[in-house]
């Protein structure tokens, strides 16, 4: 879609893109470029020169069991992340679409959690479930189960997946609630007049046209749970114990930060990269779909 | 409904209330510890009835921060770092993305395209995975523990721009002919027609982004390393890296609630445009 009526001016539209090209270029390409040059350089121990070693650093990465356990740990987190945090959210909406008193009250408080930053409900959760102090922990020891996620990674793992699912069960809320609310009453009146039950009606029906909004959650859920869980495990458990919540985003920051292992840590981004631009891509396609539905 | 199922009805009612339960549980809980005293919440099982140290733990924290542990900083001062990020960035996205957009729309001119597909890559690169390199460039510019360097790199915004492009091509042709026959030029239009206009739009982003900003954890962490410039999402993080031993956890949690309370009250008092943000910045 174009527009038929332009401005014409030569300098204006420079100037007027100016501000967010320097900083896309400054703070985006620049950083990317860089990214992307020293991950096929290997600096020295002390950090004064480095050489160039072509794709070692990937080959590297890929032969590095640490890494790949990484890997390991970020599909199993962000599947049960999506899974789980879908079939919740998809529940409560389903619930929601279908009463008719308090539904707005509903709908209020149980979107707010949206504005709760991922650190804080990292902090919230990991009090909960502190061994020592927290409620839920307590609970969990006074019923025989002996609770130390410092300890277990099993527990570990069960910590930062309630925390990540908690809060994003409200922004999946909102997205399923607003596509069942666009599906057409005439076909759900219909399958019920001719004699569907209500299971029946939602799997054949609300279900399938809904298929575009899950598929988009979906989406996006797997990049909530590669990128932006990253302030929950930094709050909570920070990796551990050993590497069991150490996550992709999360390796890259304790590579680069703490070992100070620029190269590897550079290879590490360019492969996430190149993950979110296929996750990206994926979506887009998708998007052109929905246009037309 | 379609029909009468009061069974399924009551089931609908109950499901939603667990939903709720489980939403409210923790941050109730939070509340609760952050009115007593440290003793209190340290006894293992805390009561879940809020004590009578609401003022006491709420002045300590906003004023004086938590004595122990490492971080001494008072939160009134991280609430005033947090609420300048998040206004400079949501604001700031509004600002250059509606500009960018406009020069999209309303031009012809050359690399158009080029810099209009420069702007939507940016969308696929998340502060996340250029998190060494772009620390560099900021730090190259001297802009550590600095507004600037705290905001400038997370302003570049494709999904505003895009949500501003997608509405200027909704506004009738008719209003640039109309505004050019009256001998406007292209800022007069943009001030007077177009701005008013998008009055909505702007209203919907800005509830986004202001969580967004004020929500910040990494980059933060990353670039600030000074105490008096730790956005108050840093500073609870500061508080508890300490051990359950010295956290504590009563002003923790009072810190929490503090942190949580402008984003939320952002999201419940303007949730209509919260949710038509939402909808439309993700499309």
């Amino acid at each position: 879609m174009e527009k038929r009526v332009v401005f014409g001016h030569k300098l204006l539209p420079y100037l007027l893109l100016a501000p967010q090209l320097v900083i896309t270029v400054v703070f985006f390409f620049l950083p990317a470029g860089q990214a992307m040059w020293q991950s096929l350089r290997l600096e020295d121990a002390f950090g004064l020169s480095s050489e160039f070693v072509g794709l070692a650093n990937f080959a590297d990465l890929f032969h590095d069991d640490n890494y790949l356990d990484s890997f390991r740990v970020t599909a199993v987190f962000s599947v049960l992340v999506a899974g789980i945090g879908l079939a919740v959210s998809l529940l409560l909406a389903v619930m929601a679409d279908r009463v008719l008193r308090g539904a707005g009250l509903y709908k209020t408080l149980l979107i707010w959690p949206y504005a709760v930053a991922p650190a804080v409900v990292g902090v919230l959760w990991l009090f909960l479930f502190s061994p020592s102090v927290g409620i839920l922990a307590v609970a969990l020891n006074g019923m025989g189960v002996p609770w130390n996620p410092r300890l277990d990674s099993g527990q570990a793992l069960t910590l930062v997946l309630i925390a990540a699912i908690w809060k994003q069960i409200s922004y999946n809320f909102l997205f399923f609630l607003a596509g069942l609310q666009s599906i057409p009453r005439s076909l759900i009146e219909a399958a019920a007049i001719d004699g569907a039950s209500p299971a029946r009606r939602f799997w054949t029906i609300v279900f399938p046209l809904l298929s575009p909004t899950t598929f988009f959650l979906l989406v996006v859920n797997v990049i909530y749970a590669f990128f932006d869980t990253f302030a929950v495990i930094d709050t909570t458990t920070q990796g551990g114990p050993g590497r069991s919540t150490a996550i992709l985003v999360y390796k890259v920051y304790s590579d680069g930060f703490r070992g100070l292992n620029l190269g590897s840590s550079a290879a590490q981004s360019v492969v996430l990269m190149v993950i979110v631009i296929a996750l990206t891509v994926v979506q887009f396609r998708y998007i052109d779909r929905k246009v037309q539905y | 409904m379609v029909e009468r199922r009061p069974w399924l009805d009551i089931l609908a009612h109950v499901i939603l209330l667990c939903g709720v339960a489980l939403v409210a549980f923790p941050i109730y809980v939070t509340f609760v510890a952050s009115t007593q005293t440290a003793q209190e919440v340290a006894s293992a099982p805390m009561s879940l009835l809020p004590g009578s140290h609401f003022i006491e733990n709420y002045r300590q924290a906003l004023f004086a921060g938590s004595g122990g542990g490492s971080a001494g900083a008072p939160v009134g001062r991280m609430m005033y770092v947090s609420l300048i990020m998040a206004l400079a960035i949501s604001l700031g996205k509004i600002a250059i993305s509606l500009l960018s957009a406009f020069a999209v729309v309303y031009f012809r001119f050359p690399g158009r395209m080029f810099f209009f597909w420069m702007i939507f890559v940016t969308l696929m690169l998340p502060v996340e995975v250029r998190i060494a390199p772009t620390y560099k460039v900021v730090s190259d510019l001297g802009m550590l523990n600095s507004y600037a360097g705290l905001t400038l790199p997370l302003i570049a915004s494709a999904t505003a721009t895009f949500l501003f492009r997608q509405f200027f091509l909704t506004v009738p042709d008719e209003l640039v002919e109309a505004a050019r026959i009256d001998g406007a030029g292209p800022v007069r239009f943009f001030r007077d027609v177009l701005l008013p206009l998008s009055r909505t739009s702007i209203a919907a982003l800005f509830v986004i982004q202001f969580i967004y900003g004020w929500n910040q954890y990494l980059w933060p962490l990353l670039i600030t390393t000074q105490e008096d410039m730790y956005p108050v999402v840093i500073g609870i993080k500061r508080m508890i890296s300490g051990g359950d031993s010295v956290t504590e956890w009563n002003l923790t949690m009072a810190t929490a609630i503090l942190a949580m309370l402008p984003p939320a009250l952002v999201v419940i008092l303007m949730q209509k445009w919260f949710v038509k943000g939402l909808v439309d910045t993700e499309k």
